[in-house]
């Protein structure tokens, strides 16, 4: 009753453009709302989340070591990202080479320093000045800390003996005992 | 004895300009600021993003130019040093990205999208152009009237059907 023929204006615009044309252009464009919804996405989605499976690694020290995800399994693993450029990372240096010595022993417990777009020399004047015996090694290509989803620096990462994150820290640890606290329960102590 | 003179006097002065010109050759030329910028403004700091590392004043930044100042007088070309960041901290760095992979995107739509409206646009023109001349045709009388001006007159009409029902 109320019917009214196709518009003028829209019968010009298809005539425009094929079919074909305003198909794959209708595609492109969704695709692109897709990457970028993704994008956003994981962008939001903020560092890895505790009981999770972090993400396996082969982290290069700086003098040449090799440590493999085989490495680290059945351990608790202590991941600290830093940067010699880094005045928080400053605070918490000498409080986890610490516990470094306080747990190496035992040999329950790996830690492993991540050096974020560091550079090298600097990074080992950071390391001869704190001190620090645990391996330390660059993240090349930032892939470790893409992986790990961190948003800065200092952050830590301590892995359970089964592989699953158990604690994350996104400031500088204030103490030793601190870092203890956090460790300790992941030993059943 | 004058010769003896301008021996003791020549010898000296060689000595010095060996000397001086050994030390010259052995120091590395220490690259300029604008060197070091040259290739500091393709590269962007992870840690401070959007903005070149040649203008950004954290000491992370200001490292990183130290190091491609140190890559500079070892004598790499800017390629290597480049290369180098990509390998460190990847290819984010790079103000332009690599057109590879999904960053062939990033070249491609642009381009594609300018075209695309640009064709889109050309028609549109032609036929807001063409429509006038149609209308006027129209109106003169005895000539055959357009598609077009068919659709719209119907629809004119109906629409002023409704109108009067009301």
């Amino acid at each position: 009753m109320n019917e009214i023929s196709a518009n003028p204006s829209r019968q010009t615009a298809q005539k425009l453009i094929p079919r074909w044309g305003r198909i794959l252009a209708w595609i492109a464009l969704f695709a692109l709302l897709l990457a970028i919804a993704l994008v956003l996405l994981r962008k939001q989605q903020g560092p890895v989340a505790i009981g999770q499976r972090p993400p396996t690694f082969t982290l290069t020290t700086f003098n040449g070591q090799k440590i493999t995800p085989s490495d680290m399994a059945g351990k608790v693993v202590l991941l600290n990202f830093w940067a010699s450029w880094c005045k928080p990372c400053e605070q918490e240096a000498a409080d986890l080479e610490s516990a470094w010595r306080y747990y190496q022993p035992s040999g329950d417990v790996l830690f492993l320093g991540i050096a974020w777009t560091d550079t090298e020399t600097a990074s080992l004047g950071y390391i001869a000045k704190f001190n620090i015996t645990y391996p330390n090694g660059p993240d090349l290509g930032t892939s470790i800390s893409q992986a790990y989803r961190t948003t800065g620096v200092p952050e830590t990462y301590i892995i359970d003996k089964s592989g699953n994150l158990a604690y994350i820290k996104l400031s500088p640890f204030t103490s030793l005992s601190e870092i203890q606290a956090a460790i300790d329960p992941l030993l059943g102590r | 004895m004058t010769i003896k003179k301008l021996l003791f006097a020549t010898i000296p002065v060689l000595m010095f300009s060996f000397l001086v010109a050994g030390v010259v050759a052995a120091q590395q030329p220490t690259p300029s600021d604008d060197q070091v910028n040259a290739i500091a403004k393709q590269l962007y700091c992870p840690v401070c993003e959007n903005i070149p590392l040649d203008v950004c004043s954290t000491t992370a930044c200001a490292q990183w130019r130290g190091l491609i100042r140190e890559k500079l007088a070892e004598g790499w070309s800017e390629q290597q040093i480049k290369d180098y960041f990509v390998e460190q901290y990847g290819a984010r760095v790079l103000g332009t990205p690599p057109a590879r992979g999904l960053n062939w995107l990033v070249y491609l739509i642009p381009p594609v999208a300018i075209l695309a409206g640009a064709y889109v646009l050309y028609h549109a023109l032609r036929s807001w152009k063409r429509t006038p001349l149609l209308t006027n045709d129209s109106s003169t009388p005895g000539k055959p009237q357009s598609d077009v001006n068919a659709v719209q007159d119907e629809y004119i009409q109906r629409m002023e059907d409704e109108v009067r029902k009301r």
